[in-house]
């Protein structure tokens, strides 16, 4: 509950923050009058070393890391349901191939991986986006996969196949369906961990680049002055921390409803 | 220890409940049950009655934070099981007391070889200060006595049929030649064939190390075949005990009673259909008011729907049901 | 087993050789040109293309794939094009720092973890057991580098006691362990609960009970070998991860481990450094993988029978 009301506050900030702030005249207009204030009434957060308002450049942030992660889940989840249930219900020669491809995937830490996907493809949030799909999709495949093999031996599939149902409609129709708690779950634990990925990600340099207020970039740029203005690397990181802490709350709270052997 | 008169165990208005989040289970209630020594006493009912619960509770193991004894005492020659401390409580279990479970394939620990089972309850109730090699050969006894060869204990449990797997736990719970067993169910999960090996060889050894036993089970087969006494169990409360001849052969009966032997087949008796009890059994978490199995009882009356009723005895023969009142006592 | 071992050696080579062309694509892909990058700006066209043609870049891609592939298998992996060192010494040279760090965090992790999942899975739903998992939530939703920071903050600026960056002394380590080993433990106090409460119900825990066993020896000799089948994997995981170059916090803290290495080579598209490193680490974390599904069968007498088919149970 918490967590849906916490995540609730950080989207509705993130849908109408162009209702009430500039992108250009708050969000990366610098203004060096301003710069290095510390929390205030007037910023509660302070200003950063171009004085800019980084409550307002963390709200705006919010925007980029929540649609992003978003964009991420939804697509790594379609890929990783597509040959997760290719996989799992057509099994021999075709299973093999595509779990010996994620394995290829599975033997290179995240990290690793995504910094040369961004490499090759150059700095910027759409690339680093890619880096975080090809991060995902492999552990998603095998969720999926192990969620519908039990399901493909059922006997209502052996009847949908009995009545000569195509093999897309009985996968879309009688499989999908059922395979889905499991995978609710963890699309939304993975959110939690694309948004801390996109923002370490950023953290290094690759993806999101200043001025756009990315919570990583914001907080790599306060390192420099974080000896006497602590307040500039703590605020970024902890609205990282509260956007992923709503969607493990909301995760785990999901999976004890789906899942209640663990219950008791 | 004690003078022989006294009953071995002896259970007096036993109440468990279990409390969850949302429900207030009342698995067994008021519960009184006397076992003496070298007898065996059946405890029958359907899935559901509270046996296993009473037998977890008698074994001081009813599930922590959710199980609680709310009233009774459990005399064990004398001592109250339920006031031990739980030290004291752990030299009973397995050495004076022990339980064999429902399952055997799920009962053994997959992770060790069966012999290291056995010797493991053994050397937690060292009182002699045996050797290794004591133990060892304590071990070898046991898996002949249960008819395993002493060479396969170096195996481990997914290398044994279930039959076997139940033998291996008979033979941890009658290592230390227990006063009292408790064998729940204990051949449901087998073959038909291997459970009649498995209770012949339970009742030899009964008679050979001379342990009472608590004999749970839901078929009136075995409780003919291995018991003394007998009490059945509904909705938690022991509606009928009496002697195996007094529910086998007695006239009067509780209805549950008399339900459950109209659902087995039987072949000196000419029936077309068995009757079996109408609808499911009582929720015990929201017992019926009167008599718990009045909605399923073709006798039902309206004093059953509102009052519990009062147990009717006839020597060892006790039924509790409105239909057998003090004026049939003579 | 033997030929269990050797058989998972040789499915190692085409995932080795899939990372290697996957990799070696991506690099070719990138709109780099290396010589520009290795000349600088102000190089002049004929400079540039003849180092190009000196270091093959003119032939097509298959051809150097293949060149770069057999002179591995010869065991050449080639010298940097950033710092024409030697690609094998410059990691050999970097190991040991990144070794210290993940060796040291995973100690932690487990020191931490496997307790504190223990405890909460007993005391379930006691104090003890919401603490944990708020704790473990906490550090779960707190980025890594974030925590790092914060502790860079206050005990290496605010309080002096440790210094924030380098890798000369013991005291430098201790920041990067407690920041790895607090994400990582939490995930691991979760996993160790959760097993853990899965094997407590099993019947063998109450037959165990019923034996007369206290919760100790219950918990230590019954239900923690059955529990630690997960736990392995996730600690090696874990390990295989560190070992990978942790790049983030090797970031934070300026160490100069595989991490720092594989940024600083990807940005410069030094390829031979990069694709050496990757098969390295590849390498490494199938190797660990290896010894984590051989532990399970020590763990697991089940699994003995039957290890040829511990992969596809597992996927």
């Amino acid at each position: 509950m918490i967590g849906l009301v916490m995540l609730a506050v950080l989207v509705l900030l993130a849908v109408f923050a162009p209702l009430f702030i500039s992108y250009k005249d708050e969000v990366i207009k610098q203004n060096i009058r301003m710069r290095l204030q510390p929390p205030s009434w007037e910023h509660p957060f302070g200003t950063d070393q171009y004085g800019r308002d980084v409550l307002k450049r963390i709200i705006w942030g919010a925007r980029i890391s929540l649609s992003c992660s978003l964009v991420v889940i939804s697509v790594a989840t379609l890929l990783g349901a597509l040959f997760g249930s290719i996989s799992a219900y057509f099994g021999g020669k075709i299973d093999q191939v595509i779990m010996r491809i994620m394995d290829i995937f599975y033997a290179l830490p995240f990290n690793l991986m995504a910094i040369c996907v961004v490499a090759s493809l150059g700095n910027s949030i759409v690339n680093l986006g890619i880096a975080c799909i090809v991060g995902v999709v492999p552990g998603f495949t095998r969720i999926f996969r192990s969620a519908i093999l039990p399901i493909r031996g059922q006997e209502y599939i052996e009847a949908a196949r009995a009545c000569n149902t195509s093999h897309f409609r009985i996968i879309t129709k009688h499989i999908l369906p059922n395979a889905l708690g499991p995978i609710i779950v963890q699309a939304t634990l993975n959110l939690a961990v694309t948004i801390i990925a996109i923002a370490g990600l950023s953290y290094i340099g690759l993806g999101v680049e200043s001025p756009m207020p990315e919570w990583g970039t914001m907080l790599s740029d306060g390192r420099e002055y974080m000896r006497s203005y602590p307040y500039l690397v703590i605020f970024p990181g902890l609205a990282i921390m509260v956007a992923a802490m709503s969607l493990n709350l909301i995760g785990d709270g999901l999976r004890d409803a789906l899942d209640p052997k663990l219950k008791n | 220890m004690s003078n022989n008169n006294q009953p071995l165990l002896q259970v007096r208005d036993l109440t468990v409940e279990y409390q969850t989040d949302e429900l207030l289970v009342k698995a067994v209630n008021h519960v009184s049950l006397t076992v003496n020594r070298k007898e065996t006493i059946g405890l029958v009912g359907e899935t559901g009655a509270g046996k296993t619960t009473l037998a977890l509770a008698l074994m001081g193991l009813l599930p922590k934070g959710i199980g609680k004894v709310q009233s009774g005492e459990v005399l064990f020659e004398g001592t109250n099981l339920l006031q031990l401390r739980n030290a004291d409580m752990m030299a009973y279990r397995g050495k004076v007391l022990s339980m064999i479970f429902q399952d055997p394939m799920t009962s053994l620990n997959p992770v060790i070889p069966v012999g290291k089972q056995v010797a493991e309850v053994l050397e937690l109730h060292n009182e002699k200060h045996l050797t290794r090699e004591q133990i060892n050969a304590r071990v070898d006894d046991m898996f002949r006595l249960v008819g395993i060869p002493p060479e396969r204990k170096n195996e481990y449990p997914h290398q044994f049929s279930g039959g076997m797997k139940q033998r291996v736990v008979i033979a941890i719970s009658l290592a230390c030649e227990p006063e009292l067993l408790i064998a729940d169910e204990p051949t449901t999960a087998l073959d038909v064939t291997i459970q009649a090996q498995v209770l012949s060889m339970m009742s030899d050894l009964k008679e050979k190390l001379g342990t009472s036993m608590i004999m749970i089970t839901h078929d009136l087969g075995i409780v003919a075949q291995m018991c003394d006494r007998v009490a059945v169990m509904y909705a938690g409360e022991i509606v009928e005990s009496g002697t195996v001849e007094d529910i086998f052969e007695g006239e009067r009966h509780h209805p549950y009673t008399e339900g459950l032997f109209g659902s087995i087949p039987r072949l000196d008796v000419d029936t077309d259909r068995l009757k079996p009890i109408q609808g499911l059994i009582a929720d015990p978490s929201d017992l019926p008011s009167g008599c718990h199995f009045h909605p399923r009882c073709p006798y039902a009356t309206d004093r059953c729907r509102c009052e519990a009723p009062e147990a009717f005895a006839q020597q060892e023969h006790v039924i509790c049901c409105h239909r057998f009142g003090k004026e049939d006592a003579q | 087993m033997g030929r269990y071992i050797a058989k998972r050696l040789l499915l190692m080579i085409p995932v080795l050789l899939g990372i290697s062309l996957l990799v070696f694509t991506m690099l070719e892909l990138s709109p780099g040109d290396p010589a520009q990058i290795i000349l600088g700006m102000k190089a002049t066209p004929e400079a540039l293309d003849n180092l190009r043609e000196q270091m093959g870049l003119n032939d097509p891609f298959w051809i150097r794939y293949l060149r770069y592939i057999g002179n591995v298998l010869r065991g050449d992996f080639g010298t940097s094009w950033r710092t024409s060192l030697s690609v094998i010494d410059e990691i050999i040279h970097r190991i040991p720092v990144t070794l210290r760090v993940a060796l040291g965090a995973m100690f932690l992790t487990v020191l931490i973890g496997i307790p504190i999942g223990i405890l909460s899975a007993v005391k379930q739903y006691s104090l003890t057991d919401n603490l944990a998992l708020g704790g473990a939530l906490l550090f779960s939703s707190m980025p890594a580098f974030w925590f790092g920071t914060l502790l860079v903050l206050l005990f290496a600026l605010k309080l002096s006691w440790l210094p924030a960056t380098g890798s000369d002394s013991i005291k430098s380590y201790i920041l990067p362990w407690v920041t790895l080993a607090a994400s990582n433990a939490a995930t691991l106090v979760r996993m160790t609960r959760s097993s853990m409460l899965e094997v407590i119900r099993a019947d063998y825990i109450k037959m165990a009970r019923a034996k007369g066993a206290s919760e100790r020896q219950v918990i230590l000799r019954h239900a923690l070998r059955n529990a630690l089948l997960p736990i392995i994997t996730i600690v090696g995981m874990n390990f295989a991860g560190l070992m990978g170059g942790t790049v983030v916090i090797e970031q934070v803290f300026t160490l100069t481990g595989l991490g720092t290495l594989a940024i600083n080579s990807v940005r410069v598209l030094d390829v031979p450094m990069v694709m050496g490193e990757v098969l390295f680490i590849a390498a490494l974390t199938s190797l660990i993988n290896l010894l984590v599904d051989v532990l399970y069968v020590y763990i697991d007498p089940r699994l003995k029978s039957q290890y040829v088919k511990i992969r596809k149970a597992k996927g």
